[in-house]
């Protein structure tokens, strides 16, 4: 059983409008590679120039905040779910 | 991609943002805009069926502006909060479809700051609150190439259909 990326309603217009996409990965990094070489148009949503996933994207395994894991080196096993989570900012100046 | 976009909101509705950045005054107000896309609904096509609305907010979110530090200029959502108005729109049948915030003494115009965290799809609502009366109120969807954002003009009406 494959591991299930959850995609954002933003972010479904870049991805064929789907929900969910799943693939075979080992960590999260793995899987979100997978997602943006099949949805190419989600890459510069996801992560800075440099790679870098953008400061405003959280990514969850199964409810736990990949920050407080092994960041995107976090390892996955068949059946878990990654969720893509935004956090809003903006400001005037 | 967005500047023949336009939002439907009730009058009501219109008026609770701007109050809610009257309120906050001098900070920054902020929250989730609860409705429906037509586009994301199977079967309906926004070009061809003009009975529908291409996007029409229904409820509203106001959430705390998280930025404790910067709360006059900033204005932050957490993840939790974000949580927090995806449950409030799914129990009431909606999404979020996009954010609003004020802008205290400053235009209805996005920033550079507001354009390096925007997300696509997203309609993002600014009202701009001069000496603490609302003033203008503008929507803005960032667009694809993440570039700049693209005014989505607001219509107001009177009762929003259901």
């Amino acid at each position: 059983m494959p591991v299930k990326v959850v995609i954002p309603s933003p972010l479904r217009p870049y991805a064929g409008k789907r929900e969910s996409a799943e693939f075979q990965a080992k960590t999260v990094g793995e899987a979100l590679g997978h997602l943006t070489t099949e949805f190419a148009e989600l890459r510069k949503h996801l992560f800075t120039e440099d790679g870098k996933l953008r400061s405003f994207v959280n990514v969850y395994v199964n409810d736990e905040d990949i920050r407080y894991l092994a960041k995107e080196n976090t390892p996955t096993k068949d059946g878990d779910t990654i969720s893509i989570v935004p956090s809003i900012a903006g400001g005037c100046f | 991609m967005a500047d023949e976009i336009t939002l439907w909101i009730s009058g009501h509705l219109a008026e609770k943002i701007r109050l809610h950045g009257a309120e906050t005054y001098p900070h920054e107000c902020c929250g989730a805009l609860l409705g429906r896309d037509s586009s994301a609904i199977a079967g309906v096509d926004p070009e061809k069926d003009v009975l529908m609305p291409p996007r029409e907010i229904l409820s509203l979110f106001p959430l705390v502006n998280r930025r404790d530090d910067s709360p006059r200029n900033r204005f932050s959502v957490s993840v939790d909060d974000v949580r927090a108005a995806e449950k409030a729109a799914s129990q009431q049948g909606l999404e979020v479809v996009g954010w609003y915030h004020s802008h205290p003494d400053h235009p209805a115009r996005p920033s550079e700051y507001d354009r390096d965290h925007a997300w696509p799809w997203y309609s993002y609502i600014i009202v701009s609150v001069q000496n603490g009366a609302p003033q203008d109120m503008t929507s803005w969807r960032l667009n694809d190439d993440r570039q700049e954002f693209s005014p989505e003009g607001i219509e107001i009406r009177h009762r929003a259909a259901v």
